[in-house]
């Protein structure tokens, strides 16, 4: 089967590279779907589920923005922040989440809002990643 | 005797001097390899911006290359500003002198106002005590700081250089040549040259939305993405500088003990030697 290479970095780490599959990815003109072959692209990320499959396994991981580079043979994405699936913390997640809803709702109209409304869908994509593993891993 | 127990009290002295010496270089030198690998971390990263924008600026129909703010030269140059970058904490031997040093000369060659942003304590104090320019200053940012420490010390380049208040903006650092040697580097962030941005490959990439709108976004980033890695090195190089100054003052404490520990043998065996004097001297009368 066909592969193509992954690599995600962040400007603090290096967060994936290897061979996969599959990557689907949150784009942002939609969600995107990349095989091996795929057209160069060159696009950006919105916060939501990344995903990678090889045959035998799956990586889910968190991203909160960034850009997509697709080459035929080739992804690389440079993330603003990404965290692997079993890196995420649930709790803090939970925290941004309420802060930011509070913050949502004290807020003057303009950049604040901007602002809480960024935070408030980094975490609950945070939250969404992190309770899918949470599920799988409770009942196999 | 006295002079003895004088001597004997500086070598004790002394040799607590080395502990602390020898503490610090320690402590120096494993956060020095921490912000190297830090910095390599981000390297990646790094590269890959410079291709993608590479690529982004040659797909640039060419009459709206350099269309994009940050990539405009201005015709002329009314105001500079330079980002300062130093430590917060001193005993790291010439790296934050040479790094002042720099930035003072680059002042006193330019013919218009230069305005500092400073990060660290030590630049900004001897930046202010010598009634130089600084609109703004960071300090504490600690060891480790994260990329959210530094982007809005990048968000204020940009701003800057955006509404004009500075048509060029240089960024002055230590540079982390390796562990014996620190280099202060000059370096212009804004407008972004387009030397710095390698063409990767001949690839004809589909931009979704529009190759503009990426431009507009990346840009940005790659400004945060220098002032971040420069402030690493900066971090890098402190440390190591820190490193070889505590090994010189470990190293000297050494050699003065030495010296000490042979002028205190030298008295003890001169009083010896009086005191046997004086016993055979009055054997002798007896």
């Amino acid at each position: 089967m066909a592969t193509l290479k992954l690599e995600i970095v962040t400007a603090e780490r290096l967060v994936f590279a290897g061979e996969v599959n599959l990557v689907l990815a949150p784009g942002i003109e939609g969600q995107l779907g990349i095989l091996p072959h795929h057209a160069p692209l060159m696009t950006m990320l919105i916060p939501g589920e990344l995903v990678a499959k090889t045959g035998t396994e799956e990586f889910a991981m968190c991203v909160t923005g960034g850009f997509l580079e697709i080459r035929p043979d080739k992804v690389v994405i440079l993330a603003d922040a990404c965290e692997r699936e079993e890196e995420i913390d649930l709790e803090r997640a939970e925290e941004a989440r309420k802060r930011a809803e509070e913050h949502l709702k004290e807020a003057t109209p303009g950049v604040d809002t901007a602002r809480a409304q960024a935070a408030l869908l980094r975490s609950l994509t945070r939250i969404k990643v992190g309770e899918r593993r949470r599920r799988r891993t409770h009942n196999p | 005797m006295a002079n003895i127990r004088l001597i004997k009290g500086r070598i004790r002295g002394i040799q607590s001097t080395i502990k602390i010496t020898k503490a610090m270089e320690m402590v120096a030198a494993s956060k020095m390899r921490r912000a190297q690998e830090r910095d390599l971390q981000g390297r990646p990263y790094d590269t890959k911006i410079r291709q993608v924008l590479g690529d982004l600026a040659a797909a640039q129909p060419p009459d709206s290359r350099g269309s994009h703010a940050l990539l405009q030269p201005r015709d002329t140059v009314n105001s500079i500003a330079i980002l300062h970058i130093t430590s917060d904490r001193g005993l790291c031997g010439g790296f934050n002198g040479n790094v002042n040093r720099q930035t003072v000369n680059f002042i006193r060659s330019q013919n218009v106002p230069v305005k500092l942003i400073t990060v660290g304590r030590k630049g900004r104090d001897f930046m202010l005590r010598f009634g130089f320019n600084v609109v703004a200053e960071f300090t504490g940012l600690g060891d480790r700081p994260g990329l959210i420490d530094t982007t809005s010390i990048a968000r204020i380049l940009t701003d800057d250089f955006i509404s004009k208040s500075a048509d060029v903006v240089y960024i002055s650092f230590g540079e982390f040549v390796s562990t014996a040697v620190q280099r202060p580097v000059m370096k212009q962030i804004l407008p972004i040259q387009p030397m710095e941005l390698q063409r990767a490959q001949n690839v004809e990439y589909i931009f979704e939305p529009s190759s503009q709108l990426v431009l507009d976004l990346l840009l940005p980033r790659f400004v945060e993405m220098q002032v971040f890695h420069a402030i690493l090195e900066s971090i890098a190089s402190e440390q190591s500088a820190r490193m070889v100054a505590m090994r010189n003052a470990t190293d000297n404490a050494m050699e003065l003990i030495d010296e000490l520990t042979l002028t205190y043998n030298k008295a003890r065996q001169e009083m010896i030697t009086k005191e046997i004097l004086d016993i055979t001297a009055g054997a002798v009368t007896q």
